[in-house]
């Protein structure tokens, strides 16, 4: 498995690798399918604390702070943004003081339009200060970029918070506003990824309204809309034999959130999962046999074929919809690539969302 | 194809019916290929390594930031920078004690370390984790892992005990340095949260002004595409290329004394080809061809003789440049294709030059002979005229680059200039000689000597202009190593005021030290010595601070001092300047000099200036309680001590004893002494060799210039032999004219070797070192040279005349059975 | 075969012009063996030179079969000595570095026809059997002219041009190497000028011409 097919959610990716490719050969995204020996391990059963667990969890080898959001601006123009937060823990055991801390911090930023896609990264090791989460009062942050709580910030929404990121030709600076609490996925927070047990710990708050200045090629633009935060931590969340997945969280225009994923397997069997969150913030996970998702059609983005467009269906919930990418080539060009861009759909259902391709 | 074949046979042939003349071509060609080359591998070598020293991890080649007064700062400001936008990666550097020798030890940070400084070592992902995670790695370079006498994967401790991570030998890092984690560099260099520099990488957005951050802590220094280093040392390889240029030149006086007499040789050869309907442009083109030929053949032995004389004095090249700059060059030789290309592109350029007239020559030649009489004076006067003319063009240049000239370069013009000046005056001004003897002669046997000698003048001046030139270069730099020898170790007598040297591993060591001799009676005095490093006009500078005792005021050697210099000293407002930094900065006695310092900027007025020699920096000399108020960090960690001669050696042993110090740690005066002088030895190491090889190479200038002429001297030898004068007699004779000659030309070459020497020493030296020296002339040396010139031409001379003494008559008559 | 109009040269001598050819006419047939004899400076070794190619006329015509010699290149003129012409000098013109064998196979090979049998038999009239290891210098004067009539005839030329050719031998030897040389040129059927100054040498051959003030008298 190349280093390059890595990604997000497993952020297998980022540091990952660069913690443990020196193990070639290994399972999974870059070694996300290793055991956990050292490391803390996620079982089921785990009371979610506020705000503590906004903050890191650096006894779990991995952990991100994942906001995706999906814009409009003054002319009704799509748009969507990214910014993310990962951290990987080199080695078990007692965290180290200073430069000997094992923590290594990788970021991603990206924004994209329907005409073009930017994203820059970077990177910082822990224990000096140039990246880190506090939990209260909430703040993560690596070099300039962050995303900070209020005076007022509630622990239990999550909000608000000012977001902020910038790359050589683009930056962004949003408020995030929320008025239901964070959810948590699976099964009370307790996400399987096999049927072996491979698991993490998982919560989102997809309650997020964003307003705030996006600006592309020193041209400021004022954008408003919905955003996604996903907080997952997990020491071996992948099974030696998933190869990637395709992830999509979805605004419906009822109010209503979705979030479904699928794990691929070399064997070719899928493993589907998803969570339908009511717009009063209530949950219900869907069962794997009960989804249905279809490419149809790809994009070749950086020589590599990507299903961009799908055909997604839950019979028991009367749901089907056509969901297409606002910009096929967003492509994260990082150095742990993967696909990553904002979307919309129709069908028996419409509304905008992002959808994530690792692996390929 | 095959006519031209047949051609190209026939005129080889010529070759081998005279082979000694085909062995000075060749000869002449290889040496001016060897040495040429020789020196540019050399300096390829050099300038390779301080394009990886200046590449690593951030060099020069990189804009960094860094404290004004060059001293380390907190890491805050690195995370500052950071979080305000600014893509910096931070560095801390220092030096440690490995095995008792000092290395240079850089942290570096890999994660923000900038992707594009240079062509450092890139850190792939793999190799990630075992560099940063316990116990890390130190990466180090082939070259000091021997020099460090370790192995790879060993944690050798350093003086304090701490031990380094595992080195690890990583390929395209420079010589000298180990690379660390900056976490285990603060470690191991005792400077906890401390970094030294923060080296920028590209720009993520408009990262707000460095002063809006953290105001005037750091300042920002530019990436340089020139190291200091390599201005440093450019002088250095500028002396190389000189001399190789030189021995070039030397050689391709050889190859055209050759050149000319073969194809002067082959013209009625060239005749008959022609008459017998080869082609004028064939046969021209079947020459170049040949010539071509031979220079390949000639440059490739040329370029792997240069091979050896590179690979022969490159571990002085490198001790030099160690000892001079601190520059760190591989001894091991590594070559590029173009060394090979333009190795073997110079050879065939210069034995087209060197033909060149021959070539002309031969292509303008009529199928018919014209019989012309043989008008060689008024030919020859024509060509004295015209050169003496070119003389004084040169001898002008020279004026003028003297009077105008700035650089170094200049300095070099001059030089050259002088020489090539002088070299194309010597036939005008021996012929000059050679009138006078011919005016005064009497009897008609003498009166042909000079006579005979003027018309020799024409074919024997290449081979007499080469050996001048080499023996005014011997004479010019024999003087500067002598003159510099003599005055270097006068000053280390004076310098080296102590009688033992004692360099703790630190502070607290040193305390150790000092309150140990405190309680022993065999001391006389503990001198506490320390240095520190600033920063003048952005350049690094060494504060040398010196206690206030008897001893330096009578021995410490000034240049130049105000009144009551040394009692000056001592309250700090006052510091001697080293003659260098007082050239660099334009600074007299009198003058103001600031330099900053960790309390601010720290003023003196400058009460001596010092000679400094062979010391790369720039330096200060104050009082050393003075340095330690104003440098808190200043290590106290160098003692010197006054002690009677007999118990020298005793109070070493017990000091090695007591505190574990080793032979780098405590030295007696005498070993530091030999020790500065044998650095100093190899500095000119290779300049005496090279100076050899010159000579030598004029030696065979003369030999084949002898052996060619000697052949066609016999027309007019042979009727002196006819008139009754034995052929040992005119072989006497033909010794006498050419070691006469020789004699006059190095009689020559002594004045113009002197006016070399003081070139080098009032111009190139002051330039390229910052040092003038006294100027000498050594008599002794003088006479020596000149012996050796004439020993170098009774030998050139010796074998020509052997084959005249012994000649059979019937060879002599043949001259007049030939003649038309 | 060898046809001469109106040839006229003129060489400057100290800035005065020198008319050495003044209107030459000559005709030679295949197989005609001419000698020209006249007095120092009246101009035969120019002439001959005109027609070897070595030089350029200054006006009227040469014609050696169907090629007229005046008007070729340098090149041209080249090639025609390389073809059509041998060459014999006063002064053998040997060169010393090469082998008797070499020397006398050398303007055959410059012209691409050497021809081993031919070249063996005259080794074989011209004596030279024994000497072919050997360098000019070893040799004899006679055996030099010797194999530089070889050279000249190793081509089959059309022309024999000779110079002098016994001019530094002794007369018996001289009387041998012309003797040798008619044979030759009977053998090869090619036409033979001769410059001499010797009448007695000038009389054994089919014609003989005098040039006096440039002009055939």
């Amino acid at each position: 498995m190349s280093v390059e097919k890595i990604s997000r959610r497993s952020f297998a990716g980022g540091i990952a690798a660069l913690a443990l490719a020196r193990r070639a050969g290994a399972q999974g995204y870059a070694g996300l399918g290793e055991t956990a020996d050292g490391f803390a391990k996620v079982t089921p059963g785990k009371l979610f604390a506020f705000p503590a667990d906004h903050g890191p969890h650096p006894e779990f080898r991995i952990e991100w702070w994942y906001l995706t959001a999906n814009l409009v601006d003054a002319s009704g123009a799509a748009c969507g943004l990214q910014w993310t937060l990962f951290r990987q823990a080199a080695q078990p055991g007692p965290q180290g003081e200073g430069w000997a801390n094992q923590q290594v911090w990788m970021a991603h930023a990206a924004v994209t339009r329907a005409d073009t896609h930017r994203f820059t990264e970077t990177f910082s090791r822990g224990g000096v200060g140039q990246a880190g989460v506090t939990a209260k009062p909430f703040d993560a942050w690596i070099d300039d970029w962050e995303m900070k709580s209020l005076e007022r910030t509630d622990d239990r929404t999550l909000a608000p918070l000012t977001l902020k990121a910038s790359g050589t030709d683009f930056s962004y600076a949003l408020t995030l506003e929320a008025d239901r609490p964070v959810v948590l996925q699976g099964d009370g927070g307790y996400s399987r990824k096999s049927e072996r047990g491979q698991a993490s710990y998982y919560y989102s708050q997809p309650f997020y309204r964003a307003r705030g200045t996006l600006t592309i090629d020193d041209k400021p633009v004022d954008v408003s809309g919905q955003a996604w935060m996903d907080r997952e931590w997990s020491s071996q969340p992948l099974d030696a034999d998933q190869t990637g997945w395709d992830w999509l969280s979805l605004h419906l225009s009822s109010g209503d959130k979705l979030m479904l994923y699928r794990l691929r397997q070399k064997d070719g069997k899928d493993y589907p999962f998803g969570n339908w969150i009511s717009a009063s913030g209530g949950t219900q996970m869907i069962a794997g046999s009960d989804i249905q998702m279809m490419p149809k059609a790809t994009a070749e983005v950086a020589g590599r074929k990507l299903p961009v467009e799908w055909q997604i269906a839950i019979p028991s919930r009367s749901f089907s919809i056509l969901c297409k990418p606002l910009n096929p080539r967003a492509w994260m060009g990082t150095g742990f690539s993967y696909w990553e861009g904002p979307i919309s759909f129709i069908g028996t259902h419409d509304g905008v969302g992002y959808l994530e391709l690792t692996g390929y | 194809m095959r006519r031209a074949l047949w051609i190209l046979a026939v005129l080889l042939s010529h070759w081998r019916r005279h082979k000694m003349q085909f062995a000075a071509l060749l000869v002449g060609l290889i040496a001016a290929t060897a040495l040429w080359s020789g020196v540019q591998a050399i300096n390829q070598q050099a300038r390779s390594a301080y394009d990886r020293a200046a590449a690593t991890f951030g060099g020069v080649r990189t804009a960094m930031l860094v404290a004004p007064n060059a001293a380390t700062f907190p890491q805050e400001l690195f995370i500052k920078l950071r979080r305000a936008g600014w893509p910096v990666s931070p560095a801390l550097e220092g030096r440690v004690q490995i095995n008792g020798r000092s290395v240079r030890l850089l942290g570096i940070e890999p994660v923000t370390l900038p992707v594009d400084v240079g062509n450092a070592p890139r850190l792939g992902a793999a190799d990630l984790s075992s560099f940063v995670a316990p116990p890390g790695q130190t990466l180090v370079a082939r070259e000091t892992l021997s020099d460090l006498q370790e192995t790879e994967g060993a944690s050798p401790p350093i003086s304090s005990g701490a031990k380094l991570p595992p080195l690890r030998v990583q390929k395209q890092l420079a010589p000298g340095v180990l690379v660390v984690d900056i976490g285990v560099a603060q470690r191991l260099l005792n400077n906890p949260d401390q970094v030294s520099r923060l080296l920028i990488g590209q720009p993520r957005g408009k990262p707000m002004p460095l002063a809006s951050i953290i105001g005037e802590q750091l300042q920002r220094v530019e990436p340089d595409a020139e190291t200091e280093l390599e201005r440093l040392t450019d002088s250095f390889h500028l002396n190389l290329t000189a001399f190789g240029l030189l021995s070039f030149f030397v050689g391709l006086f050889i190859v055209n004394s050759a050149v000319g007499l073969a194809f002067e040789q082959r013209l009625p050869m060239l005749r008959t080809l022609r008459a017998c309907g080869a082609s004028a442009r064939l046969v021209n083109t079947v020459l170049v061809v040949e010539l071509v030929a031979l220079a390949l053949v000639a440059g490739l032995i040329g370029l792997v003789c240069g091979y050896f004389i590179a690979a022969a004095l490159l571990p002085d090249v490198a001790a030099s440049l160690r000892g001079l700059y601190g520059a760190q060059i591989p001894g091991q030789l590594s070559l590029q294709p173009e060394w090979w290309l333009a190795g073997i592109g110079i050879s065939v350029a210069g034995a087209l030059v060197a033909a060149a007239t021959s070539l002309i020559k031969a292509i303008r030649m009529p199928v018919l002979a014209t019989a012309q009489p043989r008008a060689w004076q008024q030919r020859q006067r024509h060509w004295l005229v015209l050169q003496s003319l070119a003389a004084c063009a040169v001898f002008a240049v020279a004026l003028l680059l003297l009077h105008y000239g700035q650089s170094l370069i200049a300095g070099f013009g001059v030089l050259a200039a002088l020489m090539l000046g002088a070299a194309l005056i010597l036939p005008a001004i021996l012929d000059i000689i050679l009138l006078a003897g011919q005016r005064v002669a009497r009897g008609p046997l003498a009166l042909w000597f000079w006579a005979d000698s003027r018309q020799q003048l024409s074919g024997l001046s290449l081979a007499l202009m080469a050996l001048l030139l080499a023996l005014a270069v011997n004479v010019g730099v024999s003087t500067m190593v002598e003159t510099f020898s003599r005055t270097f170790i006068g000053w280390l007598n004076g310098r080296l005021a102590a009688d033992v040297y004692i360099s703790a591993s630190d502070n607290a060591q040193g305390v150790a030290i000092r309150n140990w001799l405190k309680d022993r009676g065999d001391v006389q005095a503990i001198l506490s010595g320390g240095r520190a490093e600033t920063q003048i006009r952005g350049q690094s500078v060494e504060l040398l601070g010196l206690p206030d005792h008897a001893l330096y005021r009578e021995r410490w050697p000034l240049l130049e001092a105000a009144p009551r210099a040394w009692t000056r000293l001592v309250p700090g407002n006052a510091a001697f300047i080293s003659e260098q930094l007082s050239r660099r900065l334009n600074v007299r006695l009198g003058d103001v000099v600031e330099v900053p310092a960790p309390g601010g900027t720290w003023e003196f007025d400058i009460v001596g200036i010092y000679a400094d020699y062979g010391n790369p920096k720039g330096q200060l000399t104050v009082n050393v309680a003075a340095l330690i108020r104003q440098f808190p960090q200043t290590p106290q960690t160098r003692i010197g001590l006054i002690v009677a001669r007999e118990n020298i050696a005793g109070l070493i042993a017990a000091l090695q004893k007591q505190f574990g110090l080793d032979d780098r740690s405590v030295a007696d005066q005498a070993t530091v002494k030999a020790e500065s002088i044998r650095i100093f030895k190899r500095t000119f190491a290779v300049t005496s060799a090279l100076n050899a090889f010159t000579l030598g190479v004029a030696g065979i200038a003369l030999l084949t210039s002898l052996l060619t002429l000697a052949n066609s001297r016999l027309p007019q030898l042979a009727p002196l032999w006819a008139i009754g004068i034995t052929r040992p007699r005119l072989a006497a004779i033909e010794l006498t004219k050419t070691l006469s000659v020789a004699l006059f030309t190095a009689l020559l070459a002594a004045p113009l070797g002197l006016l070399v020497a003081w070139c080098l020493i009032a111009i190139v030296n002051v330039k390229a070192f910052g040092w003038r020296l006294p100027f000498h002339v050594f008599p002794l040396q003088l006479i020596e040279l000149v012996a050796v010139a004439l020993l170098a031409s009774l030998l050139a001379a010796l074998l020509p005349m052997l084959r005249l003494a012994r000649m059979q008559p019937a060879n002599l008559v043949k001259v007049f059975a030939n003649e038309r | 075969m060898l046809s001469i109009r109106n040839l006229s040269k003129t060489f400057s001598s100290a800035g005065e012009p020198v008319h050495v050819l003044r209107g030459v006419d000559l005709d030679l047939k295949a197989g005609e063996r001419v000698a020209l004899t006249g007095e120092s400076g009246s101009g035969k070794s120019t002439l001959l030179h005109l027609i070897a190619g070595l030089d350029a006329a200054d006006g009227g015509t040469i014609r050696l079969e169907e090629i007229e010699v005046t008007k070729l290149s340098d090149a041209g003129r080249a090639s025609l000595r390389r073809d059509r012409i041998g060459l014999v000098f006063q002064q053998f013109n040997l060169v010393p570095s090469l082998s008797v064998a070499d020397n006398l196979a050398f303007q055959a090979r410059i012209a691409g026809r050497h021809d081993a049998a031919w070249t063996k038999e005259l080794v074989e009239r011209l004596g030279l059997g024994s000497l072919l290891k050997r360098y000019p210098e070893q040799i004899s004067g006679g055996q030099q002219q010797r194999v530089a009539i070889g050279r000249a005839l190793a081509t089959k030329p059309s022309l024999l041009l000779a110079d002098e050719p016994t001019g530094n031998l002794d007369e018996a030897t001289a009387d041998d190497v012309l003797a040798l040389t008619r044979d030759l040129v009977a053998r090869t059927g090619c036409g033979f000028l001769m410059v001499t100054h010797s009448l007695h040498l000038a009389a054994t051959l089919d014609r003989h011409l005098t040039l006096h003030a440039g002009r055939i008298a």
